[in-house]
């Protein structure tokens, strides 16, 4: 809890705000087409309150999500258990929509949008200065192990990967939030807290899958 | 009914024969007054009657008031635009109260007067900028929900760009609103992760007091911001603000003294739950070593979700449902200070667990998984029918035990955000039926009687709000509140829906369920639904029975015409006809397919026996 003075200060800030106005019926007056017109205006308008901080969020988090399909699709050639295959599927399915929803997010403000390409675990993310320097992105090496592995193996590797990879997301969350103007852009806090909920909530479902899966036990859940 | 109850009959000729007789005795009957329950009008009861084909929702046209709409079972009453300050913002949950409906918005609220559902009209709108502006009500008093980083204690617009700020509210504001149309912005309570969502909670021992459950699922704020604000793992430190929900008392007699007065860390010791659906190979073989380990089973591993999305509380059994990160959570809230955890559910299927409704009987539950956060489209025809959709619960003692998944059934386009949100029963008797908005996928509502086997009985879409992309709106949340569906429009204002009859709800079944009437609901905390004696009760159990076969035709149809005819009596004489009804009724029931309904049939009879 706040000290009660600042909660007292904040009350009468507020209540002098509040008798100030904000509190008018709208106008009859306005036309269907002029409110379609504030409408769209107003939508366009609230796209314009990001940082230069925002948009690096949302360019590196498409190259971040993009290594992800390249993990997922391996589950179904690799001989991954069904509930690996559930999972990479659930992943693909949400980091697909993810990077088309941050590809839109850009174009909508008029930013440079990577294309992401994939031809077997290569990735190619074009339009933009992709790098593998993102936390949690899988090293050619990991990649390898990864796509040589097979079964329950695949199934390790690929958990074990697959948390590095999502913590590697929350921690660019984390940073995104540290920043020194903090985020304003609806979508973009929307975004981010999802992509730090969703994660932490599959961190912990694929520690207590390999938990079940390992020999060692209670590893790399938290 | 003077005479014995016939015997159940077997052949449908007879059958047809007792129904025309009926049938005219009936219409002899509705001549002779002005409207009764018993007079068959409407469609009959008819289980087989299903969504119709090919679905109406599919291929409709975008626009934002223009877009091509599809209705079945359903009549859209109004769709008022919100006011003009908050045109082009996210309208959010909703609370009632007496005639009013309060609806969130990203940048304040709205109070809409309702009595007029054909033309509600706004009695306030109030700016006052926080995301996502959560509404509830409790007497006088309006609670909103502040999670974004550019809400202000003071309301501004301006936003709040610096990281640490002591201009930033994050948690729950508190509005006097004892005069709806001047309410007085009186308290802060701000919190570490802010509101993403809250409950109003009412202790049946504690009449001074009401109590805000805060779910926040943000990063925790600097503790320079709000001292005390730790992000921690638990096992580094204590005192974290992660793995806990807020507690908030609120005084009735001095609301500005509200305050956190718990932290419970529900999620304490929540291992690997090897419950519903979760890999069960995974699980046993988890459980095995836990065994062979000597651990005791699903015990000693931190892991858990560290916050919950939302929590719906029935007090009236003492219980509440979490939506909780990876589970949903049954707790016990006989001590509402300390709640407890006693049962969690996973579900390989389910991504994040966003809400939960009981049914009235508090023997199910429903949860639902907004997966993608509402900001994805998740109803396409790609998207399976498990994804984003509700789980459906039996409770059973501690347990809960899985019996289906329920969702919207029409595949929407890539531009339509869609997934489960929020919804809340339709207090119809003697059956479990709910509405739930579905963001752009509109409203739905269904049949979860049987839990392993629910049914849509009733839609309303609209085509995307744009075409060419996908833009955001649609139903936040639709709830039933004294006899009409409201919805919160995202986009579009305030929308407000009546059911129609049909075979599978009928006329009487509707009318009974808007005899229940409240004077205020936060779809979060729910009531206990009570049905005040009526013929109108009487008559929606005779349509159940009908549509069910749970009572043969010709006993239903006898019960009814007895029924109508003690609705022409008064006085001493009704109350006899009644009596002797109920008990010819409960004689019915050892011989019918559906004793249980037919008894309580018999219970409401003897019910509306017993009014004066």
């Amino acid at each position: 809890m706040r000290p009660r003075t600042r909660l007292a200060t904040g009350a009468l800030q507020a209540l002098a705000i509040a008798a100030c106005g904000g509190t008018t019926p709208p106008p009859n007056s306005s036309s269907t087409a002029e409110l379609e017109a504030i409408y769209w205006a107003r939508t366009d308008s609230t796209r314009m309150r990001f940082t230069e901080t925002d948009v690096q969020f949302v360019t590196g988090m498409i190259g971040h999500h993009a290594q992800a399909l390249v993990m997922g699709a391996l589950a179904p050639t690799h001989g991954a258990s069904s509930s690996v295959q559930i999972l990479a599927a659930r992943i693909i399915n949400s980091q697909q929509d993810e990077i088309n929803r941050m590809q839109q997010w850009l174009s909508e403000r008029g930013e440079p949008v990577p294309e992401v390409m994939i031809k077997g675990t290569e990735l190619m993310v074009h339009g933009t200065e992709y790098t593998l320097h993102m936390p949690g992105m899988l090293t050619p090496e990991q990649m390898r192990e990864l796509d040589e592995a097979q079964g329950k193996e695949f199934d390790n590797v690929f958990l074990r990967y697959m948390i590095q990879h999502h913590r590697g997301a929350v921690t660019m969350v984390e940073e995104l939030f540290g920043q020194e103007i903090a985020t304003q852009d609806e979508g973009v806090f929307k975004l981010a807290s999802y992509i730090q909920a969703d994660q932490l909530t599959e961190i912990v479902r694929m520690g207590r899958m390999l938990t079940a899966l390992s020999d060692l036990p209670l590893s790399g859940a938290r | 009914m003077k005479s014995p109850a016939p015997p159940r009959l077997a052949g449908t000729r007879r059958t047809v024969h007792l129904v025309a007789l009926l049938a005219t005795a009936l219409f002899v009957t509705a001549c002779s007054m002005t409207s009764s329950s018993f007079t068959m009008s409407g469609p009959t009861p008819d289980a087989s009657e299903r969504v119709p084909s090919p679905d109406p929702r599919v291929g409709l046209s975008g626009g934002w008031l223009d877009a091509g709409e599809a209705a079945w079972n359903v009549r859209l009453v109004s769709n008022t635009l919100p006011p003009e300050e908050f045109i082009g913002v996210t309208n959010s949950d909703l609370a009632f109260y007496r005639n009013y409906a309060i609806q969130g918005n990203y940048n304040g609220y709205t109070v809409w007067d309702i009595s007029n559902p054909e033309n509600p009209h706004i009695v306030v709108t109030y700016v006052c900028p926080a995301s996502q502006s959560d509404v509830s009500f409790y007497k006088d008093l309006l609670f909103v929900s502040g999670e974004g980083l550019g809400g202000r204690l003071d309301c501004g617009t301006q936003g709040v760009p610096e990281p640490v700020s002591q201009d930033r509210l994050r948690g729950i504001r508190i509005f006097d609103a004892s005069d709806i149309a001047n309410p007085k912005y009186i308290a802060n309570v701000q919190t570490c992760r802010g509101s993403h969502t809250h409950t109003v909670v009412t202790d049946p021992n504690d009449d001074e007091n009401v109590y805000i459950y805060v779910s926040g699922s943000s990063r925790v704020r600097s503790e320079e911001e709000l001292p005390g604000c730790i992000d921690a793992p638990i096992e580094d430190d204590p005192n974290t603000a992660l793995f806990r929900i807020e507690i908030i008392q609120v005084p009735l007699a001095n609301p500005a003294a509200a305050r956190i007065v718990s932290s419970p860390r529900i999620f304490n010791d929540l291992a690997a739950p090897a419950r519903h659906a979760e890999y069960p190979a995974d699980s046993i073989a988890l459980e095995a070593r836990r065994r062979a380990a000597g651990r005791p089973p699903g015990g000693g591993q931190r892991t858990g979700p560290t916050q919950c999305h939302d929590i719906t509380v029935y007090p009236e059994v003492g219980r509440a449902g979490g939506a909780c990160g990876g589970y949903g959570l049954l707790l016990d809230i006989t001590d509402v200070r300390n709640p407890r955890r006693m049962y969690a559910a996973a579900d390989s299927n389910f991504s994040f667990w966003h809400s939960a409704t009981f049914n009235n009987d508090g023997t199910k539950i429903l949860f639902t998984d907004e997966w993608g956060g509402g900001s994805q489209p998740r109803c396409r025809l790609t998207d399976k029918y498990e994804w984003g959709a509700n789980a459906l619960f039996t409770i059973e003692g501690d347990d809960l035990v899985f019996q289906s998944y329920y969702k919207m059934p029409a595949p929407q386009t890539r531009e339509e955000t869609c997934v489960a949100h929020n919804g809340s029963l339709i207090p119809v008797p003697g059956r479990d039926i709910m509405v739930q908005g579905w963001y752009q996928g509109g409203i739905s509502a269904f049949d979860w009687t049987d839990p392993a086997n629910p049914f849509e009985i009733a839609f309303f879409d609209r085509g995307p709000m744009n075409e060419e992309e996908l833009a955001r709106a649609g139903s936040w949340s639709v709830y039933w509140y004294n006899g009409y569906m409201i919805s919160s429009e995202i986009a579009r204002g305030l929308d407000i829906f009546e059911l129609t009859a049909s075979g599978l709800l009928s006329q009487n079944e509707i009318d009974a369920a808007k005899t229940v009437i409240l004077e205020t609901f936060n779809a979060q905390e729910q009531p206990r639904f009570v049905w005040p004696p009526s013929f109108t009760v009487a008559a929606a159990y005779l349509d159940q029975l009908h549509r069910d076969n749970g009572l043969a035709l010709a006993q239903i149809n006898e019960a009814r015409a007895s029924l109508a005819e003690a609705e022409r009596m008064s006085g001493q004489r009704r109350r006899s006809a009644l009596t002797q009804l109920a008990t010819e009724i409960d004689g019915m029931a050892p011989g019918a397919s559906d004793a249980n309904k037919v008894k309580t049939l018999a219970g409401a009879i003897r019910d509306l026996a017993e009014i004066p």
